[in-house]
């Protein structure tokens, strides 16, 4: 890397968390807990906003891998989300009414609460629908992840989002809350991931599912990045630049193996496609609060509206973890 | 006749102290050592926790820094303990806080008491060493390491430097064949003694401070010395990975240790509730069962280790994306790709489909969208038919179809009509078998009902493009099967050149080829050639046509073919 190279990049990540710092009075105090996160504590961040029906899944989706605490941040929901959360004591809770798009979608609201409570924890940078799959999630708590990593000294552990969908249209069967999303979005695209390499920050963008296959076949450029990188030890100079897709530093962004060999990896399984996606498209059209211009949702409206099933004949069920390590959309490593 | 252990410790203590209490319970004295960099008050806890055990003592503290001394030292002091005040101890087990006795002691103690003067301790020499870790091998005994591995890497490697600069070559005392090896051992009282009350042991000790790892070497070498027989092997059931860090036992682990028959395994992870509660749990003491065999536990690990370090071929994911050239398999299988077949022949795909009995795949590379076999629109692994996003990544749809179709050989046509972006990467890839007829792009060409100048214009575009790919697969680089014919050359003789092709994708099943795909008419082909010579085109890749064609008798369709 060139010395201009770095100097830039320190300058951005530097600009990164300044902007952190500044929009921290956005972040009301609701309900902190934060005194009781012990020392080891695993911790889980994120950022929502009317998820009501999906938290009582997610919360009990992670409490039952191993997470101690969760960090959340809630942007102004009105479905009840806010007080179910507060209700929680495992749940520090922040709230805010600020735009969601000028915190760069929400990244520099987490980066500051990462910057205060997360230094020296394992921390799990979330989005409400995604559920982190790992090697051996079955069996083993996420504590034997973080262990395992911590013996090689690593910092940072990557996981492909995969989008599940159900096999008929969207809205054929409803969420009931508390359920498994997965019950009703249960199929996924297993093999049709494009992966380029960004030869700044050194993560690999990698684009492709169900999403790039229907809504953006015609412009695959603008199709949703999938690489994201949510699990991290978190250190005092460590910020999110994009979204959770890369870090500063790029050191943290190097979670894949140059010279042939398979580093571990994970998968987020992602439960945009059920019943609640139609209410949720219609309120973030009238916001306009998303990644360009809320191109994302352009494209699902209209998909909803065809009454299209993002389905195909070579759809894959899922089945668990190992399905995923052998269709090669996440791996083992050497961790056995 | 007793058997007596040793514990190192330093985490995870409440761990210790409950493998402890099984061992002392069933009568076998244990010294244990903790790293005095354990909290006091943890250490105070565990001292606390096994009062009740009067066969139970700790040893001297020392501060243990992993590849040095200190930890060879903590384990003389903790061996000295263990042989003062236990009289009865014949054989000395040296384990860890992580270990975890997967047999019942008694199946332990009458494995050993019947082989009562052997030394279970792995000892190799150093030529014969092939996991040291930092490319560290016999400069291990000829230089010094003063300086922490881990807390002063910059120190370690520039004093390592400097002493090769210099040429320090220090002597093993006294005439030592260096050895290494595990260093969790069980040795008897006899070798144990000695090494310990070795008049020599001060310049032994004296040599072995300077020495990298000595945990791995001191008592390794030593036992060589005394010992009346020495088993090069541990009981203690611990794999090292590439990097030298050990696997780590699980809950999902249990069975295969269960079935593995070893008398103790470690690293086990410290939250793995059900593997203490299964194995500290008194178990039904069987006599001397079995031979401890691992070898399932060590395919395991082989196989993990094998897939960080070389990967599965042709994969390319979000944790494995090799730089070029270090792909260790460009593709996951071997795939054919049909360069101007598909205009020589009429139906070749449909033949193609009929004598390999795969399926194959139209232009998969062409302007209009990807003719996937069967006209399908999606294919395996959901892979979409799009020329758009194809060709957005060309190089990743064709690894994701290889990646996606394992164990179904993928065929499919080209041509220079097609998207050229992986023409090197198929070039230099071992399981690609390229079949090229040159100039067969102008067939279609000759049949269109084009104006001539636009035939002429597009003809002279193909060209070039061929002319760059046939100059791919002949550079030295190639390492895919390639065979390439003028169109000229194939029309004298298609079964000939076809025959080969075939049994390479199917060598065992070395039919011969009874029927012929049917050639496209190409009566007054030549006179065309000629008209684009004529018009200043020249076109080259053909070979030799004829301007009066007519007389070439086409093969007959259905005619067989009979080569012999």
């Amino acid at each position: 890397m060139s010395v201009w190279d770095r100097y830039r990049l320190r300058w951005r990540r530097k600009k990164l968390r300044y902007r952190a710092y500044r929009r921290r009075r956005q972040l009301d105090p609701v309900r902190l807990r934060t005194a009781s996160i012990a020392r080891n504590a695993i911790l889980v961040a994120a950022v929502l906003r009317n998820e009501r029906s999906l938290l009582p899944y997610f919360l009990r989706y992670y409490r039952q891998l191993g997470v101690d605490h969760f960090l959340i941040v809630d942007n102004g929901s009105d479905d009840g989300s806010r007080e179910y959360l507060e209700a929680q004591s495992d749940v520090s809770l922040w709230h805010t009414t600020a735009s969601y798009k000028s915190a760069r979608f929400g990244v520099d609201w987490l980066n500051w609460i990462l910057m205060r409570n997360g230094v020296g924890h394992w921390v799990l940078t979330v989005d409400i629908d995604e559920f982190f799959i790992y090697p051996f999630c079955d069996t083993r708590p996420i504590r034997a992840l973080t262990d395992w990593l911590d013996t090689y000294r690593l910092r940072s552990f990557p996981a492909l989002v995969v989008d599940m969908y159900p096999k008929g249209h969207v809205d054929q069967t409803p969420y009931r809350e508390g359920q498994n999303p997965f019950e009703i979005a249960d199929h996924f695209d297993s093999g049709n991931y494009m992966i380029s390499r960004n030869p700044l920050y050194q993560n690999l963008w990698i684009q492709g599912g169900p999403r790039a296959r229907t809504m953006f076949a015609d412009a695959p450029h603008n199709a949703p990045s999938l690489n994201k990188i949510p699990l991290v030890k978190w250190r005092w100079p460590d910020c999110y630049a994009s979204s959770t897709h890369m870090l500063l530093p790029r050191s943290l962004n190097q979670v894949y193996d140059e010279w042939g060999g398979e580093k571990a990896s994970g998968c987020l399984l992602h439960a945009k496609f059920i019943s609640t996606l139609g209410a949720k498209v219609a309120e973030e059209l009238a916001r306009r609060e998303h990644f360009a211009e809320s191109r994302e949702y352009l494209a699902y409206s209209e998909t909803l509206r065809s009454g299209e099933s993002l389905w195909c004949k070579w759809s894959e069920k899922y089945v668990n973890w190992r399905q995923l390590e052998i269709l090669g959309l996440m791996s083992k490593g050497n961790w056995a | 006749m007793s058997l007596g252990f040793i514990m190192m410790c330093h985490t995870a203590l409440d761990r210790a102290a409950q493998v402890a209490r099984y061992w002392a319970e069933d009568a076998c004295p244990v010294v244990i050592h903790v790293d005095r960099r354990t909290p006091p008050a943890d250490y105070e806890r565990l001292v606390r926790s096994l009062a009740d055990l009067e066969n139970v003592s700790f040893s001297r503290r020392r501060a243990c820094e992993w590849g040095t001394w200190s930890l060879v030292a903590a384990t003389q002091d903790a061996a000295m303990q263990l042989l003062q005040r236990h009289h009865d101890v014949r054989h000395f087990y040296l384990a860890s806080g992580a270990c975890l006795p997967l047999r019942p002691i008694g199946e332990l103690k009458a494995y050993l008491d019947a082989r009562p003067q052997t030394d279970f301790i792995e000892s190799v020499t150093t030529s014969d060493v092939v996991w040291t870790i930092g490319g560290l091998h016999e400069e291990r005994f000829s230089l010094r390491f003063p300086f922490s591995w881990r807390k002063q890497r910059r120190l370690f490697d520039a004093y390592v430097a400097l002493q090769r600069r210099l040429g320090v070559n220090r002597k093993v005392p006294l005439g030592l064949e260096p050895h290494l090896g595990s260093q969790w051992w069980c040795l008897t009282r006899q070798t144990l003694s000695a090494i310990l009350e070795d008049p020599n042991r001060p310049r032994f000790d004296a040599y072995f401070r300077r020495v990298w790892i000595p945990d791995e070497s001191y008592f390794q070498t030593l036992a060589r010395q005394y010992s009346i027989s020495v088993e090069s092997r541990s009981l203690t059931l611990s794999k090292f990975d590439y990097l030298g860090k050990p696997h780590i036992f699980y809950d999902d682990h249990l069975q295969l240790l269960r079935r593995s028959d070893c008398f103790v395994a470690r690293k086990i992870w410290p939250h793995a509730d059900r593997l203490y509660s299964a194995f500290l749990t008194r178990q039904i003491d069987q006599g001397a069962r079995a031979e401890p065999n691992p070898g399932k536990i060590d395919r395991l690990f082989a196989m993990a280790v094998e897939r960080r370090t070389r990967g599965r071929a042709g994969l390319y994911m979000q944790s494995r994306f090799p730089r070029r050239d270090h792909e260790n398999g460009k593709t996951s299988a071997p795939y054919s790709v049909f360069h101007g077949f598909s205009d020589l022949f009429e139906n070749f795909d449909l033949w193609l489909t009929k004598v390999i009995g795969c399926r194959a795949h139209g232009h998969i590379f062409g302007p209009d969208g990807v003719e996937f076999a069967g006209g399908e629109t999606v294919f395996n692994g959901a892979l979409s038919d799009s020329a758009k996003l194809r060709d957005y990544n060309p190089q990743s749809f064709l690894t994701n179809l290889v990646w996606n179709t394992r164990g179904e050989r993928q065929c499919f046509q080209f041509s220079p009509r097609d998207n050229q972006a992986c023409n090197w990467f198929m070039a230099t890839d071992p399981n690609a078998q390229i079949s090229v007829i040159s100039g067969a792009w102008a067939v279609p060409l000759f049949r269109s009902n084009l104006n001539f100048s636009e035939i002429r214009k597009e003809a002279a575009r193909l060209q070039k493009i061929e002319t760059e790919h046939l100059h791919i697969l002949r550079t030295m680089y190639v390492k895919a099967r390639t065979r390439i014919w003028t169109m000229a050359e194939f029309i004298e003789s298609p079964m000939e050149a076809l025959q080969p092709i075939v049994d390479e994708i199917r060598p065992r099943a070395h039919r011969q080829l009874t029927e012929a795909p049917r050639l496209v008419e190409l009566a007054g082909f030549g006179q065309f050639l000629q008209n684009l010579k004529n018009q200043g085109m020249q076109p080259t890749l053909m070979g030799d046509f004829p301007v009066s064609v007519e007389s070439r008798p086409a093969p007959e369709r259905g005619r067989p073919f009979i080569v012999r």
